[in-house]
C-alpha cells in the first residue's frame, strides 16, 4: 500500500538550528492491517506520520502510495490525495470549538462540494455506529474526552478513506476508553481499512488488534 | 487636472494595482530562477506557497481592472458637461489624445490578465506545474503594461481642464475653446453589418469546432476569430447597433447604451461580448502548451470548455444585438 | 446543484459561523469600516443632492445673462443699452432684470431682492423664500418692514411663499414689484442690473454670446451651461478636497484592516491548521477568507450607506453642511431631494472596498499557507 525508501526530513534547512528528524527510512505498510509506530517522544514517529499522510513532503527520498510516487507533488495535489485517501485522528483531537459535533464531522468534506444533505446523512450513520447520535447537535467543548475522540473518529471517516492515521490515540483516554478505542480499531480492520498509528501505550502496542509494531529511535527504525 | 472623486478613485485603484505587482515582481524573479519541482527543500516549499499569492493577486488586479473600466467610462460620461461640445463619454475621451489610448490599454490589460489567469488555471491542474517559469515571465511582461496603462490614465486626467468661468475674464471660453469631436463615427451601416455578422459567425463556428474537437489549430483560429469578432462587434455597435438603440440616425456612441435612459441595454451586450472574447483568447493562449505530457488530458478539456463559453457568449451577443435592431423604430436600410 | 456552487455555500456557511464565534473582534472592524463608508457616503450623497438642487435652479434661469463691465467691474445697465443689442436671431426674449442684496440686521443675513413685473407681484406686497419666512416668523398676509439703505422704512405684505422645490437658491429670495424695488434702493430710473436673454436652441447659445461680445465690447455674457459647469466643478472640487482630507482616514482604516487580518489569534491559527490537516487546500482557505472579506465589506457598506442616507436626507447632513454648502450667510435649512447616483456608489466602493481588499490580501495568503502538519507538532 505504502512504500518509503530512504526518506529523510530536515527542519530549518540551511540555518544554524538545522535539525534532521528522519535519517533515511525504508518501510512498507501493508494494506488492510494495523501498523503501530513505537518509540520515545522525539524519535520521529509523528514526522513520519505526516510524510505518509501527505501533510508534508520529505526533504529527500521517495514515498509511494499504491505504486505512485507522491514525494515530489505540490501541496495542492497532496491535499487532494490526503482528502481522498487518509483520515486523521489527532492526539489533541483538534476539533473546532464553537461548532457542533455534526459541523465538525462534515468539515473535511466541504472542499469536495458534496451537497450538505448528503453529508449530514453520512455523518448521522457514523454517529449511530459510534453511539454518539444523541450528541450530534452539542457543541464540541461540552463533550467528554471519550465523546470528543469519537467525534474526531467520525470526522476521519466522513470522506471514506482507505487509510486511517492516528497519532497517540489513547494518550488522553483512561483505560476503559482506551479499550473502547481498540474495539473501534478492530472494526476498521473488519471494514478493510489500513490503519497506521503511533503509540507508546502498552495497551495499544501489545493488543491483538495491532498486527505489526515498528520501533523508532532518533529518526531511524529499530527492532521492536 | 480635475479634482474629482471618481478620478481620484481611478488613479488610486490603478496606482495601487501597479504598486502591488511591482512589489511582487522580485518574488516572481526568484520563482523563475530557483524553481525546482523535484526538490523537497524548504525554499521550494516557500516558492510553491508564493504561487498562491500571485494567483490571488492577479485575480484581484483582474477584478479591479474590470471595475475600473466601468468606472472610467461612467466618469468620462459624467464629465462631459465640463467640456464645450462634449455630449457624452466620447467627447470627454477626446478632450486630449490620451483618453482613448487609456481606455484601449485598459481593455487590453483586462484581456491579457484573463489570458494569464487561464494559463495559470491550466498549469495548476498539472501535477508538475510545467508552465511555472513561463507564467512568471509573462507576469513580468504584464507589469510594464499595467504601469503604462496607469501612466496613460494619469496623463489623460492631468490634461483635463474644465471650461469654467474664472473671476477675471468671465465667459466666452465657449467661443474661443476649440470644439472637440463630441461624437464618434463609424463605418457606413451596410459594410459594418456585413462585417459584424461575418466575424461573429466565424467566431461562433470556430468556437463550436474547437468545442467538439479541441484541436490545436482550431484553438488558434478561435483566438484569432474571437479577437476579430470583438473588433467587429465594437465597430458594429458604433456603426449601427447603437443607432437603433438610440433611435437616432447620427448618435454613434458605444457608451450611452450603458445608461439608464436606454434601459442599461449596453450591459446585456458588453457582458457576453467581453466574457466570450476573454474565453476565446484564453483558449488560444493555451494551445502552445497542448503537447506538454502532464497537460495532455486536462488542457484540451479546459480549452474546449472555454470554447463552449465563447460560442454561447458570442451567440447571445449576436442574438441580442439583432433583437435590439429589429425591435427599434429606426430604419436605416430600406 | 453544481459542486462548485455547493462548495462556495459550504465556505460561506463556515465563514458565517466563524464570524459569529469571534463577534468582539469583528464588530470593531465592522464599526470602523461602516463609519468610513458613512462619512464618505454622506459626503457623496450631500454633494450630489446639492448638484441636483443647483440644476433645478438653473433649469429655470435664462440661457444667457449679459452684464456690463466698467473698469473690469460689474456695473449697471444704462438706459438704451437694451435697444443697442438689437435683434439677434435665435433670441426669443430679452429683458432687463433688477436685483440686489439687502442686509437684514434682525437675523444678520443677506437677502436677495429681485423685481418682478407688476402682474406677478403687486405694489406693496412681496413674495419670499420659505427659509427666510421661517427665520423671520412670517405667515401669509403678515406685514414686514425693512429699513432701506437710505434710512427710510418700507412696509410690505407677504403675498406668497416661494415653493421650496429649489430651496437652496430661493432660500433668501424676496420678490417685489419693479416700482417698489426702485423706490426701496433709490435705483436710478431706466437702469437695470443685468439683461436676461432666452434662447430656444441650445446650439445657438454660443454664437449669440459671441455676437453680443462683438456688438457690445463692454458687456460680459454669461451662459447658463457655463454656470452649470462651474457649479459642477466647484462641487466636485470641494468633494475632492474633503476626500483628500479624509485620505488619512482611509489609510488608517486600511492599516487597521491589515492589522486585524494579519494579527490572527492563536485560536484562529489553530483552526486554519486543523482545516488544512483534515483536507482543506490552501486555495480553499483563501477562498473562505475572501468570502469573509466580501461579507464584512457588504454589511459595512450597507450599514454605512443607509446611515449616511438617513443622515443626509433626514437630518440635513449636519456634519458636512458648513464645509460644502455655500457661502451665503443665511443657510437654508432645506430638506434635500433624495438623489442616489450609480457612479457615486461605484466611486464609494472603490474608496472603501478596494483599499480593504488590498490590505487584507497578503495577510490572508499568509494565514492560508500555514503548514498542514502544524497541528501535529
Amino acid at each position: 500500500m505504502i512504500q518509503l525508501s530512504a526518506v529523510k526530513k530536515a527542519f530549518n534547512q540551511g540555518r544554524p538550528n538545522e535539525y534532521w528528524a528522519l535519517h533515511g527510512i525504508d518501510l512498507a505498510i501493508e494494506a488492510g492491517r494495523v501498523t503501530a509506530l513505537r518509540g520515545p517522544s522525539g524519535s520521529g514517529k509523528t514526522t513520519l506520520l505526516t510524510l505518509i499522510g501527505c501533510l508534508a513532503r520529505p526533504t529527500s527520498g521517495r514515498v509511494r502510495l499504491r505504486g505512485e510516487d507522491i514525494s515530489g507533488l505540490p501541496e495542492r495535489f497532496l491535499t487532494e490525495i490526503r482528502r481522498q485517501t487518509f483520515g486523521f485522528i489527532f492526539q489533541q483531537f483538534n476539533l473546532i470549538k464553537g461548532l457542533s459535533a455534526l459541523e465538525n464531522v462534515i468539515l473535511p468534506a466541504f472542499p469536495t462540494g458534496r451537497p450538505r444533505a448528503e453529508l449530514v446523512e453520512k455523518a448521522e450513520i457514523l454517529f449511530d455506529q459510534l453511539k454518539l447520535g444523541h450528541r450530534a447537535a452539542a457543541k464540541v467543548e461540552w463533550l467528554s474526552g471519550g465523546e470528543q475522540q469519537r467525534v474526531a473518529i467520525a470526522r476521519a471517516l466522513i470522506n471514506d478513506p482507505a487509510v486511517i492515521i492516528a497519532d497517540e490515540p489513547t494518550a488522553n483516554l483512561d483505560t476503559a476508553l482506551a479499550r473502547e478505542f481498540m474495539a473501534i480499531l478492530e472494526g476498521f480492520t473488519a471494514a478493510g481499512k489500513t490503519v497506521l498509528l503511533t503509540s507508546h501505550d502498552p495497551l495499544v502496542v501489545e493488543s491483538s488488534a495491532v498486527h505489526r509494531v515498528v520501533g523508532m529511535r532518533d529518526g531511524r527504525l529499530v527492532d521492536a | 487636472m480635475l479634482f474629482q472623486p471618481a478620478i481620484i478613485a481611478l488613479l488610486l485603484a490603478s496606482g495601487l494595482a501597479v504598486l502591488m505587482l511591482a512589489v511582487a515582481a522580485p518574488f516572481a524573479v526568484q520563482v523563475i530562477r530557483r524553481w525546482d519541482i523535484a526538490s523537497g527543500s524548504e525554499l521550494q516549499l516557500a516558492l510553491e506557497r508564493r504561487t498562491y499569492l500571485f494567483s490571488t493577486l492577479l485575480g484581484f488586479v483582474f477584478a479591479a481592472q474590470l471595475g475600473a473600466l466601468l468606472l472610467f467610462v461612467f466618469t468620462a460620461d459624467r464629465l462631459s458637461v465640463m467640456f464645450v461640445g462634449a455630449m457624452c463619454a466620447v467627447g470627454t475621451l477626446n478632450v486630449n489624445g490620451y483618453g482613448f489610448a487609456a481606455l484601449l490599454t485598459q481593455i487590453g490589460v483586462f484581456f491579457l490578465a484573463a489570458m494569464w489567469l487561464t494559463i495559470n488555471h491550466a498549469d495548476s491542474q498539472a501535477r508538475d506545474y510545467p508552465l511555472v517559469r513561463l507564467k512568471y515571465g509573462l507576469l513580468l511582461v504584464l507589469l510594464p503594461l499595467l504601469a503604462g496603462s496607469f501612466w496613460l490614465e494619469l496623463q489623460y486626467f492631468r490634461g483635463l481642464k474644465a471650461n469654467v468661468i474664472t473671476s477675471c475674464c468671465g465667459s466666452l471660453f465657449s467661443g474661443e475653446a476649440k470644439t472637440i469631436a463630441g461624437e464618434a463615427s463609424g463605418l457606413p451601416a451596410q459594410p459594418a453589418i456585413l462585417l459584424f455578422y461575418a466575424a461573429l459567425t466565424a467566431a461562433v463556428a470556430a468556437a463550436l469546432v474547437h468545442w467538439r474537437h479541441a484541436g490545436r489549430a482550431s484553438g488558434y483560429v478561435l483566438a484569432a476569430t474571437s479577437g476579430g469578432a470583438f473588433v467587429a462587434a465594437i465597430t458594429g455597435i458604433l456603426s449601427f447597433v447603437s443607432l437603433y438603440i438610440y433611435e437616432h440616425p447620427h448618435h454613434h456612441c458605444p457608451f450611452c447604451i450603458l445608461k439608464p435612459e436606454y434601459d442599461y441595454q449596453g450591459y446585456a451586450l458588453y457582458l457576453p461580448l467581453f466574457v466570450a472574447t476573454a474565453a476565446g483568447l484564453g483558449a488560444g493562449a493555451l494551445q502552445p502548451f497542448a503537447r506538454i505530457p502532464s497537460l495532455a488530458t486536462s488542457l484540451p478539456r479546459l480549452s474546449a470548455r472555454l470554447a463552449g463559453v465563447a460560442a454561447v457568449g458570442f451567440s447571445i451577443f449576436s442574438v441580442l444585438a439583432s433583437y435590439f435592431v429589429l425591435a427599434s423604430r429606426l430604419r436605416l436600410l430600406e | 446543484m453544481h459542486p462548485w456552487l455547493e462548495k462556495q455555500r459550504h465556505l460561506i456557511d463556515f465563514t458565517l459561523a466563524a464570524l459569529a464565534r469571534r463577534k468582539a473582534k469583528n464588530i470593531g472592524l465592522l464599526a470602523a469600516y461602516a463609519l468610513l463608508v458613512f462619512v464618505l457616503a454622506s459626503l457623496a450623497l450631500f454633494t450630489q443632492a446639492l448638484r441636483k438642487e443647483a440644476g433645478f435652479v438653473l433649469a429655470a434661469s435664462p440661457e444667457v445673462i449679459v452684464q456690463r463691465m466698467v473698469a473690469g467691474r460689474h456695473d449697471l445697465i444704462p438706459p438704451g443699452y437694451l435697444d443697442k443689442i438689437g435683434r439677434l436671431r435665435g433670441v426669443q426674449k430679452k429683458e432687463g432684470r433688477l436685483w440686489g442684496y439687502y442686509y437684514d440686521p434682525v437675523v444678520s443675513a443677506n437677502y436677495t431682492f429681485m423685481a418682478r413685473p407688476a402682474e406677478e407681484v403687486a405694489s406693496g406686497s412681496i413674495m419670499l423664500g420659505a427659509t427666510l419666512a421661517r427665520a423671520r416668523g412670517l405667515q401669509l398676509g403678515n406685514l414686514i418692514s425693512f429699513r432701506s439703505y437710505a434710512g427710510k422704512l418700507f412696509s410690505f405684505k407677504v403675498a406668497a411663499l416661494l415653493s421650496p422645490d429649489s430651496e437652496l437658491l430661493a432660500a433668501d429670495l424676496v420678490l417685489l414689484s419693479e416700482e417698489d424695488f426702485r423706490a426701496f434702493f433709490d435705483y436710478p430710473a431706466g437702469h437695470y442690473t443685468d439683461i436676461a436673454l432666452s434662447v430656444a436652441n441650445p446650439q445657438e447659445v454660443r454664437n449669440i454670446a459671441a455676437k453680443l461680445a462683438n456688438a457690445l465690447p463692454d458687456s460680459r455674457p454669461i451662459l447658463r451651461e457655463e454656470v452649470l459647469r462651474t457649479y459642477q466643478s466647484i462641487f466636485d472640487w470641494r468633494e475632492g478636497i474633503v476626500l483628500t482630507v479624509l485620505a488619512g482616514a482611509i489609510l488608517a482604516f486600511a492599516l487597521l484592516a491589515w492589522d486585524k487580518a494579519s494579527g490572527l489569534s492563536a485560536e484562529e491559527k489553530r483552526e486554519i491548521g486543523i482545516l488544512k490537516a483534515i483536507g482543506w487546500e490552501t486555495g480553499d482557505v483563501i477562498r473562505m477568507k475572501l468570502w469573509e472579506g466580501v461579507l464584512v465589506s457588504l454589511s459595512a457598506f450597507l450599514l454605512g450607506f443607509v446611515a449616511a442616507y438617513i443622515h443626509v436626507f433626514y437630518f440635513g447632513a449636519a456634519i458636512f453642511k458648513p464645509v460644502l454648502q455655500g457661502w451665503a450667510v443665511l443657510y437654508p435649512s432645506f430638506t434635500l431631494v433624495p438623489a442616489v447616483d450609480g457612479l457615486q456608489i461605484a466611486t464609494l466602493a472603490f474608496f472603501t472596498i478596494f483599499p480593504y481588499s488590498a490590505a487584507v490580501l497578503v495577510p490572508i495568503w499568509r494565514a492560508a499557507t500555514t503548514d498542514p502538519d502544524a497541528v501535529m507538532r
